[in-house]
């Protein structure tokens, strides 16, 4: 157990679209709908997925942006499901999230190195010379030297997310979540904050979860791979084994579209019929049945549970 | 083939924003035979959309000016259309697929009516033809039960849906020249799969060109004949598809396809990165356009931007090849 920075069992999320007189919801979105994974320390778990299958929402639930329907969150071996506000805050001097977007997470009107500050603050840290100390230094460590008395409109996208990764830092987190935290940039400059990324959980020992819908960087990232469909993980492996042998029909096909580059033309590609059902009313047994090519009738009466198929490989699919 | 249909020839267009001026394109040239398809790959800012905006003749003038060059369309300058005959090519002969199938469409039209609109404006059919030819095109472009989709609104539509109803707009007129700007881009891995085939198979059927424009060099590899890597506005590399993926010759080609892992990398491999950050258009005046971000940018590079150069197969605008 004490290896385990994270835990999750049996999390779910949903969200009322429609609620009764009463304001008590009736109808709901599921976006996760009973996951369970664990994150070991230094460790790097990437979440793949389409949009509406429920990995953003699995990030913010795990930080306690959104709170959790049902299940528990286990995190440095405490359990942080039902923490108040004044509670967590601790916990946030352990865990962080980093967002897509570079451009609508930094406040326009304050200097990014006086925003930097503040969190430090917040924290703890009255003294206001060790602040502007601990600054230069988070400053230092992504690559923006002597930049911290800029507003963020003269940063570009790259240097806005080195901002928010240095913000993310200065608590000394050890887990952070990063919701597709190069998404919104340029190829060019995607690659500078990955391996930034890469450099410092090295030197500081962190742990990531790291949400993402591109495939390669994923694989590239991470040490375990999860896919979610529908709020579901339909299978966790160890990064090599499932971009080698992907086991379940949804990872299949994802895989094989993933573009590789310069294969082009002539790959084989397994292309999925039509498209994902909603999530307020999620096919019954397994959620991928619509779409698969091996959907027997037994699919639709008995949900798939994850089985073990290889060292750490955990598929939920009735073939197996 | 062998047919060319469009040329570009030295396309400027200027942006003209207060008292800047700001060249988005600059001296863009790139033909295009029957029946191919060229791909137009950059980061943003580059200049793509524009030059896209700038054939199909949608470019906001004031603040954008067309400042030099020729665009060739069978035969005749575009330039040199009045907004009326535009209007007629527009459409007809040239179409555009756009990246937001959300908001490209009219939310309070029937899918039946705005395609139906684009055959009556065009084509001299009744209502009732243009609906069956309409019927036709959603079947053409794979959307189950186009009988009832004719009626349904675009809200009704998944986002691949409403992609298919767009591609089915643009070619609902057999254009010659279908031009899609990042067609794939706000749709998920699997739906973009299922988008690209079907313009890979819709191409074939049709024998349209087609100009493709994308940030992602994947995209492009799947369904371009031949690329061109744009960088601040002007087109550093031109190859066929095979050879800039195999023998990519100029420095920030070779650096694109670097910066993007590989599926079968993994972490112990540093990524190869571009330093810096892409300039702003009006930001580099002379010489090479990428010498503040390429290693091995020598002195001539500083003072003199290189021109075209054959490399093999490739055109390459590098000093490193003169």
């Amino acid at each position: 157990m004490s290896d385990r920075i994270l835990e999750v069992k049996n999390l779910k999320k949903y969200f009322p679209v429609k609620t009764n007189l009463f304001g008590k919801g009736t109808e709901f979105v599921r976006a996760v709908d009973g996951i369970d994974f664990h994150i070991d320390h230094g460790e790097i778990l990437g979440l793949v997925g389409e949009s509406g299958s429920g990995k953003s929402t699995t990030g913010r639930t795990v930080i306690r942006l959104l709170d959790p329907t049902k299940g528990e969150i286990i995190f440095e071996g405490r359990n942080i499901t039902n923490l108040k506000k004044k509670e967590l805050r601790k916990v946030y001097e352990r865990m962080q999230l980093v967002f897509q977007d570079p451009f609508a997470s930094l406040n326009p009107r304050k200097k990014v190195g006086s925003a930097i500050e503040e969190v430090l603050f917040i924290h703890g840290m009255k003294d206001r010379a060790q602040r502007r100390e601990r600054v230069r230094e988070l400053f230092d460590m992504v690559g923006l030297r002597g930049e911290e008395e800029k507003y963020p409109h003269e940063f570009s996208g790259g240097q806005r997310q080195r901002v928010v990764i240095a913000r993310a830092l200065a608590v000394d987190p050890r887990l952070i979540i990063c919701d597709e935290p190069v998404s919104a940039l340029d190829v060019s400059i995607q690659a500078q904050i990955i391996n930034l990324l890469t450099s410092l959980k090295d030197r500081l020992g962190l742990s990531y979860l790291f949400i993402s819908h591109d495939l390669r960087v994923v694989r590239y990232m991470s040490d375990r791979v999860a896919v979610m469909y529908l709020g579901k993980i339909v299978e966790i492996a160890p990064a090599d084994e499932i971009f080698k042998n992907p086991a379940h029909p949804y990872s299949k096909a994802l895989l094989s579209v993933a573009s590789i580059k310069g294969s082009g033309k002539g790959r084989k590609k397994i292309i999925l019929k039509g498209e994902v059902p909603s999530p307020v009313n999620p096919p019954s047994g397994c959620r991928f049945r619509t779409r698969c090519e091996y959907a027997t009738v037994y699919c639709g009466e008995a949900e798939p549970q994850l089985k073990c198929i290889g060292t750490g490989h955990y598929v939920g699919c009735h073939l197996y | 083939m062998g047919e060319e249909i469009l040329k570009v020839k030295d396309l400027s267009v200027n942006f003209y924003i207060e008292d800047r001026v700001i060249p988005a394109v600059d001296g863009v040239s790139f033909s295009l035979q029957k029946g191919e398809t060229l791909g137009l790959v950059g980061e943003s800012g580059c200049g793509k959309s524009v030059t896209a905006l700038s054939i199909i003749g949608l470019l906001q003038t004031p603040p954008a000016r067309i400042v030099k060059g020729e665009i060739i369309f069978r035969g005749e300058n575009l330039l040199d259309k009045s907004y009326e005959e535009m209007r007629r090519i527009r459409g007809k002969d040239i179409s555009m697929i756009f990246q937001e199938p959300m908001t490209s469409l009219n939310p309070v039209f029937t899918i039946g009516r705005q395609i139906s609109e684009v055959i009556m404006q065009h084509q001299n059919v009744s209502k009732k033809e243009a609906l069956d030819r309409t019927i036709e095109m959603l079947k053409l472009v794979r959307i189950p039960l186009p009988e009832n989709v004719v009626r349904q609104y675009p809200h009704q539509l998944s986002g691949g849906m409403r992609q298919r109803v767009m591609i089915a707009i643009a070619l609902a007129c057999r254009p010659g020249l279908l031009i899609a700007d990042e067609p794939t881009t706000a749709l998920d891995v699997t739906v973009e799969a299922q988008i690209l085939e079907l313009i890979n198979e819709l191409k074939d059927k049709l024998n349209s060109s087609i100009i493709i424009i994308s940030h992602d060099l994947a995209v492009v590899s799947e369904i371009a004949d031949k690329v061109a890597v744009m960088y601040s506005g002007r087109i550093v590399e031109y190859a066929d598809v095979h050879t800039i993926f195999n023998k990519p010759k100029h420095p920030y080609t070779r650096g694109l396809l670097e910066a993007v892992p590989d599926i079968d990398m993994n972490r112990q491999q540093r990524l190869k990165e571009i330093r810096g950050v892409v300039p702003r258009p009006d930001e580099i005046r002379e010489g090479c356009r990428f010498k503040t971000r390429c290693d091995c940018a020598g002195e001539v590079c500083m003072d003199k931007e290189p021109p075209f150069y054959q490399v093999g197969k490739n055109l390459g605008r590098c000093w490193n090849y003169a």
